[in-house]
């Protein structure tokens, strides 16, 4: 049994954030950190791991640098990482990037008993749309907004997610899962998985490793074969200070509608 | 000289400081305000290898090295100085012993426990009226007529890990006649029978770490338990010692790093006369001269740490690294307090605990003075 999990390297937003001139990020300024919600995939499937005894593989799209976080991962107790990584998949949009992440997860070879698993989505792009779309492009069936994962035999009971309730899921492997926070916390690297990682198998798919699958085409992948175009992209202007009023009498009221009426709302 | 991290320590440290902001910071205060040992950051530490963090894997270690563990208590000491000397008294003090000096059989008896941390350790060196002294040790251990068993009188004072640990290194003297070449080294279990821990000790600062007595009251110890050779005890303690001192260096150093960053943090928050603090030139001043001296105090205890981990002589390295952590971490901390003012003073701020934490490190494992002493012997000062 395997558990493939699809990670991001993605720009820390708690820092500062840079545009580049045609919209995109700017992501060699910026600091970055491994996704959120795909740490708690990783987390899920080390959990499985600990249950099923599932070999665990990090799947990586990116330049050469997203070593750094691939090894991280590692050193929490993943057993070998791909970094899927060419100039020919640069400019990808989410239909391009599941394209291509198909073919990596297919590369590695999805059996009976394997789980693809994704974060529910990356906090740069915030599209929530590859996970499902590797899920369509493998013909896997897909649990998205995974808050509860528990497995016995082949057969997975999942409560999903919604704005305003959950449901639960019982879905056969193989399948998709994209994964929220709300499922686990994420564990810390250990001090052994650190001294260890760099000792672990470690591979880079580059164009030439993927090219013969059919999902890899160039009207398909990378900037040509993405059919999203950014038009425009800002920093929204900061709001100003908020002001507070207390009290629910009538003087309170009056000079709430007073500052109302002044800015033209009522 | 390299002064760069390896990748592994690089990313080591980022582990470390995730742990300590998220699982140590927030205890600080309390552990400090109840006297509170933090078992369940201990319980959290050891299952992340952080209780065994240099030693083999074949013993239950993490396989990391000796500057990856300074990093550990550095890192720790930054935001809590007890949840740091809790893993230096540990590590330092009684895993590394019985690694270094044990045989085969109490490597694998007791290390595995330890190193996980699933047992915390300690070390007994220190008796009422044998602090610098330790020569002047008092406590006997005398082998019984069958020849199984030692039994061991006395007591040990100022015992950090002591209400908490299973597992004691500890030393007697096994013949009075000879002196330091006397006394003997023993693994201490807590349930050996004339075992048992006295009082806790109400203290100024690390105030979370467990201090107390050991009395030893006809405790009997199997003779297997003897740690080196027979009489070769005070040489164990002082190489003991000197690993010892790069741990307490390491907190120090957290310790003087950990309030220099509140320091900058809280003087650009603070506004007097219309401008913030960090405005002044004496607060500029004052930061630059305290950062300066925790930088020098990482340099002396990283070099330190490499030394042992390379299996170079280290006794004068680990000397001079605690000497100047200590005393910079001293006079860093005090000096953050004073750019707090009145603040600093209350416990609504958490650099008047790094103060008081602090004032300990020029004492234990031997007080700034006793440094002094070994690093004159070592330039060949009579």
């Amino acid at each position: 049994m395997k558990i493939i999990v699809c990670v991001k390297q993605v720009p820390d937003t708690s820092g500062k954030v840079a545009v580049n001139p045609d919209g995109t990020l700017n992501r060699a300024s910026m600091a970055t950190i491994t996704n959120p919600d795909d740490l708690n995939a990783v987390e899920a499937a080390l959990a499985l791991k600990e249950q099923t005894g599932a070999e665990v593989i990090v799947v990586s799209m990116g330049p050469p640098p997203a070593e750094g976080m691939l090894r991280e991962i590692m050193a929490r107790g993943v057993d070998r990482a791909v970094l899927v990584s060419a100039r020919e998949f640069g400019g990808s949009d989410t239909y391009a990037t599941s394209q291509i992440l198909a073919a990596a997860i297919n590369k590695i070879g999805i059996e009976d008993d394997d789980i693809v698993m994704c974060g529910r989505q990356a906090i740069d792009g915030d599209t929530a749309q590859v996970g499902p779309q590797i899920a369509e492009k493998l013909g896997l069936p897909q649990v998205s907004y995974a808050a509860d994962i528990k497995k016995e035999g082949d057969t997975l009971t999942i409560k999903r997610m919604l704005e305003d309730g959950y449901m639960t899921i019982k879905v056969k492997t193989p399948c998709l899962i994209t994964c929220i926070k709300e499922l686990n916390a994420p564990r810390y690297m250990s001090v052994d998985g650190v001294f260890e990682c760099y000792a672990k198998p470690y591979e880079i798919f580059d164009y030439n490793t993927l090219k013969d699958d059919p999902l890899v085409d160039p009207t398909t992948i990378g900037l040509k074969g993405s059919p999203t175009n950014i038009f425009k992209s800002f920093t929204p202007p900061q709001k100003g200070v908020g002001m507070m009023l207390e009290g629910a009498d009538k003087a309170t009221c009056d000079k709430l509608a007073g500052i109302l009426a002044a800015k033209h709302m009522i | 000289m390299d002064f760069h991290l390896t990748r592994e320590q690089e990313m080591v440290r980022k582990m470390y400081r995730e742990f300590a902001e998220t699982e140590v910071k927030p205890l600080a205060e309390e552990l400090d305000e109840e006297e509170r040992f933090p078992m369940e950051t201990v319980e959290k530490m050891g299952k992340l290898g952080m209780m065994g963090i240099y030693f083999p894997k074949q013993y239950g270690g993490a396989g990391g090295d000796v500057l990856s563990y300074a990093m550990c208590v550095e890192e720790l000491a930054k935001v809590c100085g007890t949840t740091a000397v809790i893993v230096s008294a540990h590590t330092s003090l009684c895993c590394a012993p019985i690694f270094e000096h044990g045989t085969e059989e109490q490597k694998m008896k007791y290390l595995p426990d330890l190193l996980s941390g699933k047992k915390i350790g300690a070390f007994g060196l220190t008796e009422p009226n044998a602090g610098t002294d330790a020569s002047g040790q008092q406590t006997t251990a005398v082998l019984d007529e069958a020849g199984e068993n030692y039994i061991l009188n006395g007591s040990k004072c100022f015992i950090t890990n002591g209400t908490v640990a299973d597992t004691f290194v500890v030393f007697a003297m096994t013949d009075k006649k000879l002196g330091n070449h006397g006394i003997s080294a023993f693994i201490v279990e807590k349930s050996f029978p004339g075992f048992s821990v006295g009082k806790h000790e109400k203290k100024m600062g690390i105030r979370g770490s467990s201090t107390c007595d050991l009395i030893f009251e006809d405790c009997v110890v199997p003779k297997e338990n003897l740690l080196g050779k027979l009489n070769g005890g005070f040489k164990i303690a002082m190489m003991t010692l000197d690993g010892g001192r790069i741990g307490i260096a390491a907190q120090a150093l957290g310790l003087g790093e950990g309030a220099v960053s509140e320091a900058i943090k809280y003087t650009q928050e603070r506004v007097q006369f219309k401008k913030r603090l960090s405005q002044f030139q004496n607060t500029q001043f004052q930061l630059a001269d305290m950062h300066t001296r925790m930088q020098a105090a990482q340099y002396l205890v990283y070099a330190a740490a490499m030394k042992k981990q390379n299996h170079e002589p280290y006794s004068m390295d680990a000397a001079m690294a605690k000497l100047f952590a200590a005393e910079a971490a001293s006079d860093v901390t005090r000096r953050a307090v004073q750019l707090f003012g009145g603040y600093g003073y209350t416990r609504e701020y958490p650099v008047e605990r790094m103060m008081r934490d602090a004032k300990i490190t020029e004492i234990y494992e031997g007080t700034s003075e006793v440094q002094r002493m070994v690093i004159s012997s070592h330039l060949g000062v009579k």
